[in-house]
Parts: structure tokens; sequence; C-alpha cells
């Protein structure tokens, strides 16, 4: 039964987020385009702040030039399937349980995020999210487009 | 004589080390960002603490975390 439910919840439900592992991430692949790189964890609270912008983000740029792409550190996948069931995200993510790739990037706080342009070189590090520079933010991907 | 040393700069080297991964990283603070892991989680016993403090040691405040504790932002 509960089961039933579960696929019943999943079929209804608007998300339209595709959930990957991490060993899936490639950023070659989406050389060309300008990537915003996020990474998030269910626990913080201003990465859940974030979700609603990254969404209108993905609605705002041509999806030919642009894209985000997180990268979720939770060690539970459960913890990030009930955030994803109450905050929607209209973007790919990609499961770090042990945290490989954060430690590649030398996260130093949550949410930190990377600006990539489209040669694929890293242009912009922001750590933690601030809806105060949602401007400034967008700014920087403009000037990349 | 020389062996002695050696052994000394092992054992320093060694001691020195075990202090490179002290501490969690950003991504590992999923329990530490519970509501039950701040200080001032329960509002009376923070009280009764500030009293404490204030009234034995003169000092008050920096027992809270902004952000529930997760070291967001």
């Amino acid at each position: 039964m509960r089961k039933i439910l579960l696929l019943l919840l999943l079929v209804v439900s608007p998300l339209k987020a595709e959930i990957y592992n991490i060993n899936q991430l490639d950023l070659k692949k989406h050389q060309g385009k300008v990537v915003y790189l996020d990474f998030w964890a269910s626990w913080c609270k201003p990465c859940q702040k974030s979700f609603p912008w990254m969404n209108n983000l993905m609605a705002k740029y041509p999806a030919e030039n642009f894209t985000v792409i997180t990268v979720n550190l939770d060690a539970e996948s459960e913890a990030m399937h009930q955030f994803l069931g109450k905050v929607k995200a209209d973007f790919d993510i990609y499961h770090d349980p042990s945290g490989q790739i954060a430690e590649q990037f030398k996260i130093e706080g949550m949410p930190t995020s990377y600006l990539i342009d489209a040669s694929g070189k890293v242009v912009k590090k922001h750590i933690g999210f601030y809806t105060k520079h949602v401007d400034k933010y967008e700014r920087e991907i403009e000037e990349l487009l | 004589m020389k062996v002695k040393y050696q052994w000394l700069i092992l054992c320093a080297l060694l001691t020195a080390s075990g202090c490179s991964s002290l501490g969690v990283k950003p991504w590992e603070r999923e329990t530490l960002a519970r509501e039950d892991m701040l200080m001032d989680a329960d509002a009376l016993d923070l009280a009764f603490d500030e009293h404490i403090y204030f009234s034995k040691e003169a000092s008050s405040g920096g027992q809270g975390f902004a952000g529930g504790g997760c070291g967001c932002n």
C-alpha cells in the first residue's frame, strides 16, 4: 500500500528534477553553455531559499545557452527525497553522499555555487545565498550569455 | 643516540599529523544543523546559564549561532 501511495505521489507531483548519481556528472557535456553549479543539502536553510530563484533562472534563460546543475550533499538520500517532495526543483540534481565532488571543489560553506562560462572555466564562486544579491548574480550570468 | 632522535622526530610527526583532520566539512554539518543541537535550544535553560555567566563571570551572550547552527552563510 505504501509503495502504491509513493508511486502515486511521484506521478502526481509536479517534480521536474531528474536525480542522478554523482558519477554521472560530466561538466564537459555542457561545454558551450553557461552553467550555474550549485552545492546544497536538505538541512541547509539558505539552500532552500535559493531553489525558487534557480527555478526562475531555468525559465528565464534559453536552455541552449544556460543550465542549472546542482549537487546534493546529503549523506542519506531519503533526506534529499523528502526535501524535494516539499520544494520544487526544475533542474538536474546529482547526489554526492560521500562529498567526493565537494572535496574536489573545496566547498567552504553551504550553499556554494560556481558560475562556469561556455568554455568550461569557473568564472565566479558564491559562498552562501543572499536574496539581496540576486540582481548581482543575474548580472554576472547575463554578462556571460 | 642518533636512532633515539629519529624516534623522537617520528613520534613528533605522528602526533602533529593527528590534528590534520580536525572538524567537520561544511557539507557534513547535518547533525549540527538540527535545532536541538543549538546551545540555546531550551529558552529556560539558556536563561539560567546566562544568569550564572552574568553574575559569576560578568559575561553574557555568545550562545547561539544564526542559521540553525549549520554554518550556512
